[in-house]
């Protein structure tokens, strides 16, 4: 188990180092740079800068090294916790990164949770009721809500919470609760905001989390050591759960690394709509922008997150079947 | 000379009585009747081995008795009448799904070995959990008690260092060592009837021998009865006091192995016997059921009939009066 860990963990390091150039080469990809629309601006109100000037202002920003260079100097700030500075923002990225990222990450986990709560009692009930009317009906269900976009559904969310409520549901705080300090009136207020994004995120994947388990359920069900076990005088609850439903959950714990990132892409659409403060909506900005070493650090961060996620279900998946731990 | 009714009273020296049992396959084509008017006897105490080919009917048949039928599958006719020792016997079929009975019959009163031993054994829980659980179905002991008794009854089977092995999962253990595993599951609650489900098909030849000696062993130091089922008709002349033919659904023929295999009546019977490599003369074509039999002679079904001697055969009346049975 532990050199399995160890080889985990080593493999990790090229796979980052591999994915920290394709971040850095997207980035460079769109025409211009982060100086090109604040000059546009300055042209189009007249201003006209020499073009030393303009020299000048791209080597401020080592905008005239070459690329592999650039990247050099970026990879290596960035490993020493560095992350730049964000010219769109004027703050240092690792201040929008701190106050940004401990929210996407409570949405998309506590997302996580509601799927699997959802999803996973729904996928045993319609494949031990496999054709019932139940089966037809949660199928139905999760299908529309695999069908809505999230964004609609996060407008169609804060239409009704204002028509019916009467309150804005937009954010994670209530305007009063925004700048204060923590308390448990700030934690409650917090919380009462929190499900909004938590179900409009969590949603989209509950439909297919559902089908998977109940075509998985379905494979095992009948497995000749489920007879075995069923011959052997097990009760039919104990039944279920310890054999093929124990089984049958498997593949999730190894998609727990694979849900982060759609997950995560999910909150930045569903964030904008709702105006929550998360790196989401930040992303957005800062690609449109250009700011290269917010958008950068964001997505090195998320890479980050996922290959981590991954780890983790791997680990999870080798602790719960055997099969996988001894190979 | 008479006919055998699902209202007979079960004799005192049957363990199980099976009667007229019929179960259906509804499918998309149709229905499939994968029994039609099953009887037949378990002698307690003995051996009844079930033979015949493939899609005879000789595991529906098992697991109609353990009540192991799932959807599409269903038993629509008959009864099963089974006599555990120190209770009153009972009507299997007639058991509704939460009587305690149920519970018991499957895995403390009766017990089954399956054919496929790669497969019957769950990939996730160690050896020693799921032999002990057995144990802990039916009797109010504490995890240690299970643990130990399973213990004991794995060596009985022939598993060695058993500190280890107890911990292991089943893809640590060869094939033969989980039908030895699938055994001592079966009979650690020492059930009084033993179903074998073809345990040997699935091992190569060396280890068919061993497991068979085993169940032979086991039988004689446990004293319970065994309903085997096999197509190997040289088992049953090593292992079984009785024997049951099927085919397409239907029993053809049961008596004792001497009366069945010796001088059997039903004309399928006699192609079975007729096909056996190892009687046939040397040099010449291996008779098939088919050439010996011919079709049209087992496709029409007669009710069974007991004779004198206890045989019971499906032959129509005048077929019974050329052999001078009335």
């Amino acid at each position: 188990m532990k050199t399995y860990i160890a080889k985990r963990l080593l493999g990790a390091i090229p796979t980052l180092i591999f994915i920290s150039m394709i971040v850095f080469v997207v980035i460079q990809l769109p025409p211009g740079d982060i100086v090109t629309s604040p000059l546009d601006r300055m042209q189009s109100q007249g201003v006209e800068l020499s073009s030393e000037a303009i020299q000048n202002l791209r080597a401020q920003y080592n905008l005239d090294q070459p690329l592999p260079l650039q990247y050099l100097s970026w990879i290596t700030n960035f490993v020493t916790g560095d992350m730049g500075y964000s010219y769109l923002f004027n703050r240092p990225v690792n201040e929008l990164v701190g106050e940004r990222i401990g929210y996407t990450l409570l949405i998309t986990l506590s997302a996580l949770l509601f799927t699997w709560a959802v999803a996973i009692p729904a996928g045993v009930y319609s494949a031990v009721r496999q054709y019932s009317l139940g089966d037809y009906a949660l199928t139905t269900v999760m299908l529309v809500g695999l069908a809505t976009p999230s964004f609609l559904l996060a407008l169609i969310v804060m239409y009704f919470g204002y028509e019916w409520f009467g309150i804005s549901i937009g954010g994670l705080f209530s305007p009063e609760y925004r700048d204060a300090p923590w308390s448990l009136a700030r934690a409650g207020d917090f919380l009462s905001h929190l499900w909004i994004p938590m179900v409009v995120v969590g949603l989209g994947g509950t439909a297919s989390t559902m089908r998977i388990l109940r075509a998985n359920l379905l494979d095992e069900l009948n497995k000749p050591y489920v007879i075995t076990a069923r011959a052997k005088g097990v009760k039919p609850l104990k039944l279920l759960v310890k054999y093929p439903l124990r089984i049958a959950i498997n593949p999730f714990i190894s998609t727990i690394g694979f849900l982060l990132p759609t997950l995560i892409s999910g909150e930045a659409i569903v964030s904008i709509v709702l105006n929550l403060p998360t790196t989401g909506p930040a992303l957005v900005q800062a690609l449109i922008n250009q700011d290269m070493y917010l958008a950068g650090s964001f997505l090195m961060l998320l890479t980050i997150l996922t290959i981590v996620g991954m780890l983790i279900s791997d680990l999870l998946l080798a602790w719960a079947d055997p099969r996988i731990r001894y190979e | 000379m008479s006919e055998l009714k699902s209202q007979d009273a079960i004799e005192s020296d049957n363990i199980l009585q099976v009667r007229n049992l019929a179960v259906e396959f509804h499918t998309e084509t149709g229905r499939t009747k994968a029994l039609q008017g099953v009887s037949f006897d378990v002698p307690r105490g003995q051996v009844t081995a079930i033979i015949g080919e493939s899609g005879s009917g000789k595991s529906v048949t098992a697991s109609a008795i353990m009540r192991l039928i799932q959807p599409p599958g269903r038993v629509t006719a008959g009864s099963i009448d089974f006599a555990p020792s120190g209770s009153e016997p009972y009507d299997v079929l007639a058991l509704v799904d939460k009587d305690s009975r149920l519970e018991q019959l499957r895995g403390d009163h009766i017990s089954m070995v399956f054919q496929e031993p790669m497969t019957a054994l769950a990939p996730v829980y160690t050896v020693g959990n799921q032999v002990a659980e057995a144990i802990l179905c039916h009797r109010e002991v504490s995890k240690k008690v299970a643990w130990d008794e399973a213990a004991n009854m794995l060596q009985r089977v022939g598993i060695d260092d058993l500190q280890r092995r107890m911990q292991q999962y089943p893809f640590e253990f060869s094939g033969g060592m989980r039908q030895r595993v699938v055994i001592a599951m079966a009979l650690v609650c020492q059930p009084d009837l033993l179903i074998c489900d073809e345990p040997t098909t699935a091992l190569d030849v060396t280890i068919q021998a061993e497991i068979l000696t085993l169940i032979r062993q086991l039988k004689g130091e446990l004293n319970n009865s065994v309903l085997f089922i096999t197509h190997d008709i040289g088992v049953v002349a090593q292992l079984a006091d009785h024997v049951v033919v099927m085919q397409g659904g239907r029993v053809l023929e049961a008596g004792t192995v001497r009366q069945v295999l010796k001088q059997p009546m039903h004309p399928y019977s006699k192609g079975l016997m007729a096909a056996i490599p190892g009687l046939a003369p040397k040099g010449q074509r291996l008779a098939t059921v088919a050439s010996v039999v011919g079709a049209t002679d087992i496709t029409t079904a007669y009710p069974l009939t007991r004779l004198a001697d206890g045989r019971q055969i499906s032959l129509s009346p005048s077929q019974l009066k050329a052999f001078g049975h009335e």
